[in-house]
């Protein structure tokens, strides 16, 4: 199938990527191509196959509720790009 | 210049340590040295830790000398793919985005390797996030592949690959995605070894693709793959996806030979596109192990053609899930631009990311997106199914399939970075062994008429590596692939 600039807006848009329009005139027939190649898929029959997620079927790995060591807010905050004294700074959430 | 001990096999390093006929700190030195010489020209290592890493041998030189236990790894420096968070050493994934970040914690493969003796010696280069098979995808520079400089190391564990093959290191950790340590391993000629899921701790490996994903050695002999398996396999607490069995002896099982082993051949290895020279080779290999008396089987992998479809699918929706993590609000780059939350979010990305993790993002994206989930994600993961069935079918009737790594030796610098999917189908024998999470790994087995080092995949049923690791030692035993070096700097 073929896929538009407008949808290739869409989906950088839906993740979080600022792209020029540069980048969406090159990414356009990239995608188009690479999606072109994996709707191979289309044509196996999987009615009825459990889908595999995960190599390993194991489920709810518990651990006991319990106080463990954690990072210090120096340490945790030490990679922050800005910080107010202990909290991580960041641009208004709310307008 | 005298030749770098890390040329030596990892087996005869370990016996010089442990007897004391050298130090560590001599070994360490021999490798900063020849890394100092030959990293302008390979560019496998982003940085190294040349104080902490001499530190650590004098620390395990005097425990030697004072006759305390020494542990497993000797005292052997190691290199870490830079996905591996190392404390207090920056960790980039070759992504801007990353550029200035320092992990608070280390991976819990850098605390076994520390535990058991081993020297973290430096971060080498990667495709940005492990997303690439030449290592031409870091936002610091492509690696270049020790046997011809003018040709890339594969990747995306390129820079791992490159060390260890250029001499400047006898052992490193890679990460294998899609098959990340097997295909640069077989471009490079040395042996890397992908690790049944589950096997090795990813706790601190800078996730990718969460149920693909996995932590694995590269080794100049299969020797150092069993000696640095054994130091970082084994459950652990803090990854859930580890699995709570214990760990067998690799070691002490590697050189016990299988009685009537039993190799499969699948035909669908050995399809169109497959260079002549490296069938040959894969032939000729076959020869040495039926030589040796193993059995061979025919068994079909019928559902491998649509492994990179497939891959595609589930790999980039798990990226685009796994790095909307890189949003500048904790770590990693902030846009300088003022903008709204979103718009931040938005600019600090697009301006972090390198073009393939974008478009990965984006198709991984698209794949999940609302009407679209079912026809691609959903479809991918019926097909992934069907993958895993046909290994467990082969599995009952082979110990282990053999096949080619790759279907070309290493290809130029720049051959392939124009055009994602040419890139994407170097990687057709190598995904399938992902997304069925089972054991693979490729080890050296000739070279082509340019000389360019040619690799044999081996692949066996999940945690059965220590099988996987006698049969390909049955091979190395008698066959010299192995102690080849690249002539680039002698």
């Amino acid at each position: 199938m073929s896929l538009t600039a407008d949808q290739v807006r869409w989906v950088a848009h839906l993740s979080r990527l600022k792209l020029s329009e540069a980048e969406v005139a090159q990414m356009t027939p990239q995608l188009a191509s690479i999606v072109g190649y994996v709707d191979q898929l289309q044509k196996i029959n999987t009615e009825g196959v459990k889908p595999l997620y995960h190599a390993l079927e194991q489920v709810n790995v518990f651990r006991p509720d319990a106080l463990g060591t954690s990072l210090s807010p120096e340490e945790a905050l030490a990679n922050a790009p800005e910080r107010l004294g202990n909290f991580f700074q960041v641009p208004a959430v709310l307008d | 210049m005298s030749s770098p001990l890390a040329e030596r096999p990892v087996r005869e390093l370990k016996g010089l340590l442990d007897s004391g006929a050298i130090t560590s700190e001599t070994l360490v030195i021999d490798c900063l040295v020849h890394i100092s010489q030959r990293n302008p020209a390979i560019h496998a290592f982003l940085r190294v830790n040349p104080e902490a890493a001499l530190a650590q041998a004098k620390a395990i030189d005097l425990k030697r000398k004072t006759g305390q236990a020494i542990g497993l790894l000797s005292g052997i420096p190691i290199a870490l793919k830079d996905n591996i968070c190392t404390k207090g050493l920056t960790t980039t994934c070759s992504s801007k985005i990353l550029e200035h970040f320092i992990p608070p914690y280390n991976a819990t493969v850098v605390e076994k390797i520390i535990s058991a003796d081993g020297i973290p010696i430096g971060k080498t280069n990667l495709d940005e996030f492990a997303m690439g098979s030449s290592t031409e995808n870091s936002a610091f520079g492509s690696t270049r592949n020790p046997w011809d400089l003018d040709r890339i190391p594969g990747g995306s564990s390129g820079g791992s690959a490159a060390a260890v093959a250029g001499s400047l290191v006898p052992l490193a950790l890679g990460s294998d995605t899609g098959g990340s340590i097997r295909q640069p391993a077989s471009f490079c000629g040395i042996n890397g070894l992908k690790p049944s899921y589950g096997r090795v701790s990813r706790y601190g490996l800078v996730a990718f693709s969460s149920s693909l994903d996995q932590i694995g050695p590269f080794s100049n002999d299969l020797f150092g793959t069993a000696l640095l398996l054994q130091a970082i396999a084994g459950h652990d607490s803090k990854d859930t996806t580890s699995i709570n069995q214990s760990v067998p002896t690799y070691l002490e099982e590697l050189d016990q030979p299988i009685p009537s082993l039993r190799i499969g051949i699948a035909k669908e290895f050995f399809a169109t596109g497959l260079d002549s020279e490296v069938e040959k080779a894969i032939q000729d290999a076959l020869m040495v192990f039926k030589s040796l008396g193993a059995k061979v089987v025919d068994v079909s992998l019928p559902h491998s053609p649509h492994a990179i479809a497939t891959y595609y699918l589930v790999a980039t929706a798990e990226a685009s899930s796994n790095l909307a993590r890189f949003d500048g609000m904790h770590y990693g780059h902030r846009s300088k631009e003022k903008s709204s939350l979103i718009d931040t979010y938005c600019n600090s990305r697009g301006e972090g990311f390198g073009p393939e993790v974008k478009r990965r993002i984006m198709l991984g994206t698209y794949a999940l997106s609302s009407g679209y989930i079912d026809a691609y994600y959903a479809k991918a993961l019926g097909v992934r199914r069907l993958i895993l069935n046909d290994f467990n079918n082969a599995f009952e009737t082979c110990d282990v399939i053999i096949g080619p790594t790759a279907p070309t030796a290493a290809f130029k610098w720049g051959e392939k970075s124009s055009d994602p999917l040419a890139m994407y189908l170097s990687d057709i024998y190598t995904i399938g062994c992902n997304l069925a999470g089972i054991a693979g790994i490729s080890i050296p087995c000739g070279f082509t008429t340019k000389g360019l080092p040619i690799g044999l995949q081996l692949q066996s049923a999940s945690l059965t590596e220590s099988k996987l690791l006698r049969a390909a030692r049955m091979f190395e035993n008698i066959t010299p692939w192995h102690t080849k070096r690249s002539p680039t700097f002698s």
